[in-house]
């Protein structure tokens, strides 16, 4: 016989929107919308109210209430959000098992005998959730966890249901099938006429196995109030993070690099004694003025204490000048954002040939030049070829994009250019009577091009041409729209060019050289 | 030359032997008292562009300048980095990324720094460290110490280092002339392939100079196979 734990289940409903919520400090009564691929994912009380729905789609939810706020639906926003409240939980009550974000279990008898009471105990739990802000909250005690988490969803007014012991089978009996999460049994057993989980119950247990097997027979026990899952309380995540604070503010990136760099290696000793590297970390820096600059930085290998300290000097450089920042830092954190274990970077016993060498020379480039200034290319999707080059600075991971494997239509023909320049340099082109060639509405080149020049001192005969090539892209996004003609040519010594017209100004793009 | 013609195929080469041995012996001695150090290595070189430069590919340790073609110099980045050497380029920004990928460069192992600013000769230095080609352009003259450091520097690691434009103590410098594009016309077609032809100025030797396809319809390079063309039978 399986033993039954008395487990309380406590709920936070529509968490993703208190998420969302608490993360982007908003309103609570505001009309949210979380759109998950283009449909929506979660929505708050007011929105619900406006008529938007879970899996309706974003254009149909924008109808029904034109004022929702949109945000895109992050999971990992909803785990990081919900890790203080079980901090506050665990302050509360030890022993607490995370279900999924917003939903967590824990032992009850513990609790029941030093609250004096299950309902005792599941009111502390409510006023210590009301304390952190989150209201609404619901509380489940029963036996097992299926049976506890029904509890607390159970549309009553109360906030805390508690079913007593031994009367979990008649406390689902009237619920429907599809509680079970099991779409494929919950049809078949409506077609043999069973529609609730007390019908379901009262089967034979041998012959819902005979028939559904064991998972049917696991199933068939939570209908019946037999729930054996035991509460496995989670290990609470040891502390890695690092924070240092600066009283009075710092306002020179030096200083604030130096004052980090005890903390640093401190950070990389205890994620050593954790057996941990770590390949991605999360710096937050405060400042006097109250901006909080947030960013990730990802390292090809494993993070070393000096390769910390040039990530801090790069952000505090990044928006300011040299060494002077807007405003003093008071505060800088490092979170270790993916930790792998250290077995697995372990240097082999012959070293691991020329790729840490290589790594380590480009990473003293970097820090000569600033994080942005080594980097590794890839090509992308696009039309014109400063969109088709993606560059990456060394370490970071390549950003999911365009590919360039998919059709462009209207993109160059082969061979690409070999000379692509940053900026287009401005240029012009000319017919025989010595007027600037332009192209009109319907694509009819004004005159033949006879000369033309791409540093507005020498012009050159063109020797060969091709084009006008039209390309209109994005026209229904006034900001990235672009409408140009480009043309190739060949002047007299054999140089190749890629020249675009746009809004009637010729540049040159690329050479072919 | 007919008296081997009597003897068997085998007994030919074993008489060949020695002649062909003492030939290489001559050959490279000649090349010793020429070459500024001894036993110079060689890098994986594209066959189109190898027997044009001295010694018959590029060297480690080397310095080679290329006259402002940027295809010239993806031609001499091809070989090495088929032959899995990582290449870095430094102070080119324009450096066409997908013509490099398409002409058989792998991205994978190619580093860029754009803008090296006035760091430009560390930046080198330490990328050549490193990797095993470097490619530079200079934004100014450098002086001779520094140069001369960082020829040590690439000797020492076995990088070869190409030089966008003119460096004084370079192996050999390679220029593109009389280069003629086919495809495009007069306002039809578009740019598809091109022959130029490769000059190789080197120290010692005459100017070596080869025709060549730079890039082909497959945007490969290779030698113009010895068809006279049209303008150099009638010429």
């Amino acid at each position: 016989m399986t033993t039954i734990t008395r487990t309380m289940v406590l709920w936070c409903p529509d968490w993703p929107i208190t998420a969302a919520i608490r993360a982007h400090s908003l309103a609570a009564d505001a009309p949210i919308a979380l759109i998950d691929r283009g449909t929506v994912f979660a929505c708050s009380a007011a929105a619900r109210r406006e008529g938007v729905r879970r899996g309706q789609r974003l254009r149909d939810a924008q109808v029904r209430c034109p004022e929702i706020l949109l945000f895109p639906y992050e999971a990992a926003l909803d785990s990081r959000v919900f890790e203080p409240v079980i901090e506050v939980i665990e302050q509360t009550m030890p022993g607490v098992q995370l279900l999924r974000p917003g939903m967590c279990s824990m032992r009850a008898q513990g609790p029941a005998r030093y609250y004096g009471g299950e309902e005792e105990a599941a009111l502390w739990l409510l006023d210590a959730l009301d304390e952190l802000g989150i209201h609404g909250s619901r509380v489940g005690v029963a036996d097992g966890p299926f049976t506890a988490e029904h509890a607390a969803r159970s549309p009553k007014r109360a906030r805390i249901t508690i079913v007593p012991e031994g009367t979990s089978a008649e406390f689902l009996s009237p619920m429907p099938l599809r509680v079970l999460d099991e779409p494929t049994l919950a049809t078949l057993l409506l077609r043999l006429g069973i529609r609730t989980l007390g019908e379901f119950s009262r089967l034979e247990n041998a012959d819902v196995e005979a028939r559904f097997g064991a998972p049917g027979a696991r199933l068939h026990a939570l209908a019946s109030g037999l729930d054996g899952h035991p509460v496995i309380p989670r290990v609470p995540p040891e502390e890695l993070d690092t924070v240092i604070a600066f009283e009075p503010a710092l306002d020179r990136v030096d200083q604030v690099a130096f004052g980090f760099r005890a903390s640093a290696d401190s950070f990389i000793q205890s994620l050593v004694a954790a057996r941990l590297v770590c390949t991605a970390i999360r710096i937050e820096i405060d400042s006097d003025s109250g901006d909080v600059s947030e960013r990730s930085w990802l390292h090809p290998r494993s993070f070393t204490a000096a390769d910390v300290v040039d990530r801090l000097r790069w952000q505090l450089q990044g928006g300011a000048g040299d060494s002077g920042l807007g405003s003093g830092v008071t505060r800088v954190r490092v979170v270790p954002e993916s930790v792998d274990g250290i077995g697995n970077h372990e240097q082999g016993l012959w070293g691991t040939g020329h790729d840490e060498r290589i790594h380590h020379g480009l990473s003293r480039v970097q820090s000569m030049l600033g994080h942005g200034g080594v980097l590794t290319a890839a090509v992308g999707g696009g039309r014109t070829q400063r969109d088709r080059e993606k560059l990456i600075p060394w370490g970071d991971r390549e950003p999911a994009g365009k590919s360039s494997t998919q059709p462009w239509p209207g993109r160059l023909p082969a061979p690409a250019p070999s000379t692509v320049f940053e900026l287009p340099l401005p240029a012009s082109v000319f017919a025989g009577d010595g007027s600037v060639i332009d192209v009109d509405d319907r694509g009819i080149l004004s005159a033949v091009p006879s000369r033309f020049s791409t540093d507005n001192r020498t012009t050159l005969p063109v020797s060969a041409w091709a084009g006008p090539w039209p390309i209109a892209e994005r026209w229904w996004d006034a900001g990235t729209a672009r409408t140009a003609n480009r043309f190739q040519v060949v002047d007299e010594t054999g140089a190749a060019w890629l020249l675009v017209l746009e809004d009637h100004l010729w540049w040159a793009e690329a050479r072919y050289d | 030359m007919f008296e081997y013609g009597a003897m068997s195929p085998a007994a030919a080469t074993l008489a060949e032997a020695p002649t062909r041995a003492t030939v290489e012996q001559l050959q490279s001695r000649i090349r010793q008292m020429q070459a500024t150090r001894l036993d110079t290595r060689l890098i994986a070189t594209h066959p189109a562009i190898a027997p044009l430069l001295p010694g018959g590919g590029l060297k480690e340790g080397a310095t080679y300048s290329v006259d402002s073609s940027a295809t010239l110099l993806m031609a001499l980045l091809v070989g090495p980095s088929a032959a899995g050497s990582w290449c870095g380029v430094v102070g080119v920004p324009e450096f066409g990324v997908e013509a490099a990928q398409r002409f058989g460069i792998d991205l994978e192992r190619l580093v860029l720094v754009p803008h090296p600013g006035d760091q430009w000769l560390g930046v080198a230095a330490a990328v050549a460290d490193v990797l095993g080609v470097v490619v530079i352009r200079p934004p100014r003259r450098a002086n001779d110490s520094s140069v001369s450091r960082l020829t040590a520097r690439l000797r020492q690691r076995g990088a070869t280092l190409i030089v966008l434009g003119p460096w004084p103590q370079s192996e050999a410098m390679l220029s593109l002339s009389e280069s003629n594009w086919s495809g495009i016309g007069q306002g039809h077609g578009h740019l598809s392939a091109r022959q130029v032809t490769v000059t190789v100025t080197s120290r010692v030797g005459r100017p070596r100079s080869a025709r060549m396809w730079l890039p082909d319809p497959q945007e490969q390079f290779r030698e113009i196979e010895s068809v006279p063309s049209l303008r150099e039978a009638a010429g």
